[in-house]
């Protein structure tokens, strides 16, 4: 269950802050470390536990990576840093990461 | 020896060159660039990819560009908005000819997705080129419903509400009004927050509480919402409709940020 489904989007007008991007932004680099599709998996957040896509996570993209937040509690649930030679991923602020076993159904 | 059904493994993600196969200017600021890319592997109404410039000395950058073409489409179509200060905009939309290759990978992200067997009603609220994965899902919309029976016409409602600076602004404005002539069971509404036409009935202001009370259908109908424009307008807009009795479960958002990230 999602502990406060409103909060998400409580963050508008003036205090919106122009950085935060939504989950779907890190799908490039998560598909470098991944090969399913991440931004529709389900992250249960360490610290207050709440369940979300991580595509309705917060995004907070500099050019040394990506720190993906809570948007309950505002945890770095995920983060991937680049540096030269590696990609550094922690998933220390992730309980549980539950991905599709099966490519959502699309029939064009 | 035992044979074992493994599952298809998903297909990773790479870096590879597509062809400019023509261009279309949108606006005064933003252009169309249709794409060839070898061995597309198909995507999602909404999805994106990214885009890698290589400088001589060897720097990169990248930014994700989401998709204005449907998946039916043999091309891949990208509109681009010229951001001045940007690094990577102002290359793909004044210097990039036809002919030229570009780097990218995708289809990326699975989550601001919507195609015609999700259903509807949907609503869609963009801002400025926050227009481009939105009409991507209209133009998979028109195609899928041109080929279908009246009955899935009416299971798939659509409305657009667009938020423009001026009607100069408005990316696809020819195609998207002929579709709202043209459908009985899509709306599309303008809002112009800077400069009107002579005549203009539309809006002429930013998208508020009382707009989109106007515009969505009511909350216990549950239509399936996708808003996408700047972090400001989206969260704005995101914040009202929870504030109107959506669920938050049905409103999808992609922010595209100040880098024009996704756009």
């Amino acid at each position: 269950m999602d502990e406060d489904p409103g909060k998400r989007f409580e963050a508008a007008g003036e205090q919106s802050d122009p950085t935060r991007l939504d989950g779907n932004a890190a799908a490039g680099i998560l598909s470098e470390i991944f090969v399913s599709d991440l931004t529709v998996a389900r992250a249960t957040c360490a610290n207050c536990g709440t369940n979300r896509a991580l595509g309705a996570l917060m995004v907070y993209a500099h050019g040394m990576g990506t720190i993906m937040r809570c948007p309950n509690c505002d945890a770095a649930v995920l983060r991937v840093a680049r540096t030269r030679a590696h990609l550094q991923l922690d998933l220390s602020g992730a309980r549980l990461v539950v991905v599709p076993s099966a490519p959502a159904p699309f029939a064009t | 020896m035992d044979s074992v059904l493994v599952p298809p493994r998903p297909r990773t993600i790479s870096w590879q060159l597509a062809t400019v196969v023509s261009t279309t200017i949108e606006t005064p600021r933003a252009r169309t660039l249709v794409l060839q890319v070898p061995g597309w592997a198909g995507h999602r109404p909404g999805q994106h990819l990214d885009v890698r410039l290589t400088s001589e000395d060897g720097y990169q950058t990248e930014r994700s560009y989401s998709i204005a073409s449907p998946p039916e489409a043999s091309r891949i179509a990208l509109t681009v908005e010229r951001l001045d200060d940007g690094e990577v905009s102002p290359y793909l939309t004044d210097v990039l000819r036809v002919g030229d290759q570009l780097e990218l990978r995708g289809p990326i992200g699975g989550y601001f997705v919507w195609h015609v067997a999700l259903g509807g009603p949907v609503l869609l609220v963009a801002g400025g080129s926050g227009i481009v994965p939105l009409m991507a899902m209209l133009r998979h919309r028109a195609i899928v419903l041109e080929t279908g029976d009246a009955r899935m016409r009416h299971n798939v409602p659509a409305r657009l509400l667009y938020s423009a600076r001026s009607w100069d602004d408005v990316f696809y404005r020819n195609e998207l009004t002929q579709l709202a002539r043209d459908d009985e069971t899509f709306e599309a509404a303008f809002t112009l927050t800077r400069e009107h036409p002579a005549g203009w009935n539309g809006f002429r202001r930013r998208i508020d509480r009382m707009m989109l009370a106007e515009i969505a259908w009511p909350p216990a109908e549950r239509p399936q919402i996708f808003v996408c424009g700047s972090t400001p307008l989206v969260e704005s807009v995101a914040a009202e409709l929870v504030e109107l009795g959506h669920d938050p479960a049905l409103v999808k958002t992609e922010r595209f940020g100040p880098t024009g990230a996704s756009a």
